[in-house]
């Protein structure tokens, strides 16, 4: 029962920030405003607008990549920090990267994820985001936003979201779909890449990877 | 005996196949991770698991969802979940949780007669959200850590508690192996596998492009999962090592590339 729920889960964590449906109207203000106030607030319309996005393009919806990663660029990166995210997934290693390795790391890892969510994006738009109550002081620079994804038959889908007050807003930095965190998860195979190669061996490593997929694609 | 002879072949050939896949490739490193000292073994079992899988409830699987409506596959979906309310029940007791509990036979009580022996979820439509509970969990809420993680032969991930919880499972509160007419209940066991397979088959795709370490990915979520679920969702942050002033330092001018590669992680020298 457990490893159904887990797997299935694991299909879920591609739905970063998107893949969900809601009924209501995405509200007319937009995600810009969004990302100056309140960080549930930031989750809950750019869920919405991702969404809204994904239905209307059958061509989205087939996993198309150059399409998703147009999607990802104009809608979900201003409000994602990738870095951030590929700096916590690297961890210690990352104080030995240079610039460049540093710059080749965050572009391989968000090229990885991108490709991971074109295979769930068709499922995307069956489903409906929920907010959960969010409760933080205003004073808070690091917070959790908590929502669930409801698809239209079965269990909902915990989503989580950890974000951090930057000066150019709040940014989401890592996800959590059933209760496993994004970039915990890639933290053990990434300090065993560097253990075995060096940064270089794991830039490589990520680079084969997205290569593979992108065979496999086409 | 003829049947007996039969089965004792396909049974051989189930092991055979995950045998020719279990030669898993080892990395240098592997056990040192504190939470899987044993990752030879759990390799090993996990390529073997796969070679079955793929040689033998895969293929039936995607017959399953070929041939099969999806309406009628949600319907017995729901209806092997249905029959594991009990469990649900019994576990949301002994952790102190009589709501729940509640909640729970009350799902179990309106889905098998209104839900239709649990094809609907009526309970769902008005807000009784299922639980997802067992023994393992029951254990970890009673505070013991899940200890070394633990891939089990034929039935997949797991830790040295939730293989107790398991067995619990078994033995105590899993309505299906209290079934008298042994035909039927060994029916029913293949039809949930077949189910429960049948199920994962979209998140393969997922699994399979995420993954650098497809065991290691696997084995990392399982334990994160498994833990949230012990706390129900919430549990507690766990501290972000990596999370401190050094690492927004800037890069340093030397790439690192060729350093030697350390076996252990390094000492926070310059913290």
């Amino acid at each position: 029962m457990s490893y159904r729920t887990l797997v299935t889960s694991l299909a879920l964590a591609a739905l970063i920030g998107g893949g969900m449906a809601h009924g209501q109207a995405v509200q007319a203000q937009g995600v810009a405003s969004a990302s100056m106030s309140a960080p549930d607030a930031l989750v809950k319309s750019l869920s919405e607008d991702v969404l809204a996005s994904i239905r209307k393009d059958p061509t989205l919806q087939s996993g198309d990549i150059a399409r998703l990663n147009g999607l990802v660029d104009e809608k979900i990166l201003p409000y994602v920090n990738f870095e951030k995210m590929t700096r916590l997934a690297v961890g210690r290693g990352w104080r030995d990267a240079s610039p460049e390795q540093r710059q080749a790391l965050t572009r391989e890892f968000r090229s990885l994820l991108v490709r991971t969510y074109a295979g769930a994006v068709s499922a995307a738009k069956d489903y409906q985001v929920q907010m959960k109550p969010f409760r933080a002081e205003p004073s808070e620079t690091d917070v959790t936003v908590r929502t669930q994804a409801v698809p239209s038959r079965g269990d909902p889908i915990q989503l989580d979201y950890r974000l951090e007050k930057t000066a150019a807003g709040w940014k989401i930095y890592d996800v959590n779909v059933l209760g496993v965190w994004l970039v915990e998860n890639y933290r053990n195979t990434f300090a065993g890449e560097i253990n075995r190669g060096g940064i270089d061996g794991l830039i490589k490593s990520l680079t084969e990877r997205n290569k593979a997929l992108e065979g496999k694609a086409s | 005996m003829r049947a007996l002879r039969l089965c004792g072949r396909l049974v051989a050939a189930v092991l055979l196949a995950g045998a020719l896949a279990a030669c898993a490739s080892i990395p240098p490193g592997a056990g040192s991770n504190p939470a899987d000292p044993w990752e030879v073994y759990n390799r090993n079992v996990f390529e073997f698991n796969d070679g079955v899988d793929r040689a033998v409830l895969k293929p039936i699987a995607q017959a399953y969802e070929a041939v099969v409506n999806e309406d009628i596959r949600g319907c017995i979906n729901n209806a092997f979940l249905n029959l594991l309310e009990p469990v649900n029940a019994i576990n949301n007791l002994l952790q102190g949780k009589p709501v729940a509990a509640a909640s729970d036979l009350c799902r179990l009580a309106i889905n098998s007669t209104l839900g239709i022996a649990g094809c609907l979820d009526i309970a769902a439509k008005i807000g009784l959200q299922r639980s997802n509970e067992d023994f393992g969990q029951t254990l970890g809420r009673w505070g013991l850590q899940p200890g070394p993680y633990f891939v089990l032969p034929l039935l997949g991930p797991s830790s040295v508690r939730d293989t107790f919880g398991r067995l619990f499972d078994f033995l105590g509160t899993d309505p299906i192996w209290y079934i008298q007419d042994v035909p039927v209940r060994n029916s029913l066991v293949g039809a949930r596998l077949v189910d429960t397979r049948a199920s994962l088959l979209p998140a393969e795709k997922v699994l399979e492009a995420a993954a650098l370490d497809r065991y290691q990915f696997v084995r990392d979520a399982f334990l994160q999962f498994r833990r949230n679920l012990v706390y129900d969702g919430n549990p507690p942050r766990l501290a972000d090592p990596e999370e401190d002033d050094a690492d927004e330092a800037p890069a340093p001018k030397q790439p690192a590339a060729g350093q030697p590669a350390a076996d252990q992680p390094k000492p926070a020298a310059t913290r």
